[in-house]
């Protein structure tokens, strides 16, 4: 039940409680309880929007992917410099993975100078860490999901059946 | 003189284009959806609620198969019959899906799409004058095909009071010495009803006293909500008085490939065969190939649109009845049948004044029988944004009609 409000609302946060109801066949008074509590539980984060930035501001955004070399530091392991590096809020995402780094970072900022700032005054002190590669974005194709560009246009044509 | 020769040839060899045209061809009704299409595509910012495919595009991976086999030079004609493999697949599919045996090799026949399947089942089995009882209201192209195959099509109505299933008792007295076959398609386009086990038991008895070949279209058998698709071949006795056809085109949302499949007896197929040789040759390669990767591992997207469509039915069918028009609850396809008689409007008037005063497309329902009339069809596989606004267009529209 909490596993089709959520796939609803991950396609469209805009879904009423009312629409979630007749879709599921719950009352709308059940749905708002379910969310409620998926909203306690930490299993909704937050309703956010798709937005294609590149339309609406010329260059004043940049982002970049950052790898990043971390010593491990024993019974924490990454957690714990993880969780610092999360605490800048340039960082949209942060991923522990496999491979010849540790720490993958999703950074977006106003200017390529500011991000380069941020590695060079704030990441590459952070005590454990020891290498960063940072790869500035050219240009986004696809972002949570979502085609960017191109994605658009009517592609039915009408036909007798 | 020259010029004047030419003149007189221009006057004198006027071919009267009226008199070309064949007797079987005009006999042919005009759709009555073309005259809503020609209307549409006048208009803007139009919400469309009138063609019938899904409003997917097909899964990457499908098409990508497609992609990658016209990369390796994948471009020439099939067997008649279609790929081995994905006539294989396709048994292997019916076995799995409903226990029913068919040989990949004479008994499955890849065609252009269930469109071609049908014309080619009518083509093969009826002489001049031989009748074959269909369900009214019925898919536009199903009275058609009987007539350009010089069948006659016999019409059993069916009501909504009796969620559009059709009475084998209403086939049985129909049923002539002329009578060759039954055509029917369920789950249903235009009203989404769907058959239960039982009365297709009836049919299959009806078929089995008269010796009556059955035409099962199962286009919409994977678009059921919260029930199940029987299979017609698949009940005990008939596999040799059927005829089933089934494509890829609403499953998975291929509609422009073109691929469907007829599956029967060894001595239908090689009918059909034969004139799907002359006239077809083979089924488009391309989407042979797609269909092949949409068997192989197309199961989850199926599920996924299914699920998907099932929300949006039932925006819909609430929807419908809420603005005041009283709709059946459509278990099958992705259509919604509304009746219209609120507003005391034919569905003809009814779809033209709601296109152009209010911009939302709908297909009258007489465009599928006269059981038809005082309905429209609502297909629902649309965005949910659509439907909603399409609904409050509606709701408007039939506050100000209400008779």
């Amino acid at each position: 039940m909490l596993k089709d409000i959520l796939k609803i609302l991950e396609n469209d946060a805009r879904t009423t409680e009312r629409q979630i109801a007749t879709m599921t066949g719950l009352s709308a008074a059940e749905i708002a309880d379910a969310i409620k509590q998926a909203e306690k539980d930490r299993v909704i984060l937050k309703y956010k929007t798709v937005v294609n930035w590149d339309r609406v501001m010329d260059g004043e955004m940049v982002w970049a992917l950052i790898e990043v070399k971390v010593k491990p530091e024993p019974e924490v392991g990454f957690d714990s410099i993880a969780g610092r590096i999360a605490q800048y809020e340039q960082v949209r995402s942060l991923f522990l993975a496999s491979g010849t780094y540790d720490l993958l970072l999703v950074v977006v900022d106003k200017t390529e100078r500011k991000i380069a700032d941020f590695v060079s005054q704030n990441l590459a002190h952070l005590e454990g860490v020891q290498g960063t590669v940072t790869h500035f974005v050219l240009k986004r194709y696809k972002d949570d999901g979502e085609i960017l560009e191109g994605g658009e246009g009517v592609k039915r044509q009408p036909v007798i059946l | 003189m020259k010029r004047d020769n030419e003149m007189s040839l221009k006057t004198k060899a006027q071919i009267q284009l009226n008199k070309v045209i064949s007797d079987r061809a005009n006999r042919l009704s005009p759709s009555g959806i073309r005259k809503f299409f020609d209307l549409l595509q006048k208009q803007k910012d139009i919400i469309s609620l009138g063609v019938g495919e899904p409003d997917y595009s097909t899964p990457w991976h499908i098409s990508e198969a497609a992609v990658k086999s016209l990369e390796r030079g994948y471009t020439m004609y099939t067997s008649n019959s279609g790929i081995l493999e994905l006539r294989e697949l396709t048994a292997k599919y019916l076995k799995e899906k409903y226990g029913i045996d068919y040989d990949p090799n004479g008994e499955i026949l890849m065609t252009v799409g269930v469109s071609e399947a049908l014309d080619l089942a009518m083509r093969a089995i009826l002489n001049p004058g031989d009748e074959v009882i269909m369900p009214d209201p019925h898919y536009v192209a199903y009275d058609s095909c009987v007539t350009l195959a010089e069948g006659k099509p016999v019409l059993v109505p069916t009501y909504e009071k009796n969620s559009f299933e059709v009475e084998a008792k209403d086939i049985e007295v129909r049923v002539t010495s002329k009578t060759k076959a039954i055509l029917i398609g369920y789950p249903a386009n235009p009203t989404g009803a769907v058959m239960p086990r039982q009365k297709l038991l009836d049919i299959a008895a009806v078929a089995q006293r008269h010796n009556l070949i059955v035409i099962s279209d199962e286009i919409y058998a994977r678009l059921t909500y919260g029930t199940e698709h029987t299979c017609f071949a698949s009940l005990p006795g008939i596999r040799e008085n059927t005829i089933l056809l089934g494509g890829f085109s609403k499953a998975y949302a291929m509609t422009g490939w073109r691929i469907g499949y007829a599956v029967a007896p060894r001595e239908v197929i090689a009918a059909m065969t034969k004139i799907h040789q002359y006239t077809i040759m083979s089924a488009p390669t391309p989407a042979q190939v797609a269909a092949i990767e949409a068997l192989k591992t197309g199961e989850p997207d199926v599920v996924e649109m299914v699920e998907d469509y099932d929300r949006r039915r039932k925006v819909i069918v609430k929807g419908l009845n809420d603005i005041g028009l009283p709709c059946f609850e459509p278990k099958g396809a992705f259509y919604a049948f509304p009746s219209i008689t609120p507003t005391d409007m034919n569905s003809e008037e009814f779809s033209e004044k709601l296109l152009m005063e209010e911009k939302v497309a709908v297909v009258p329902g007489s465009a599928f029988g006269q059981c038809g009339e005082g309905y429209v069809r609502c297909c629902y596989a649309t965005s949910l944004a659509d439907i909603e606004e399409a609904l409050n267009r509606m709701g408007r529209f039939v506050k100000k009609y209400r008779k």
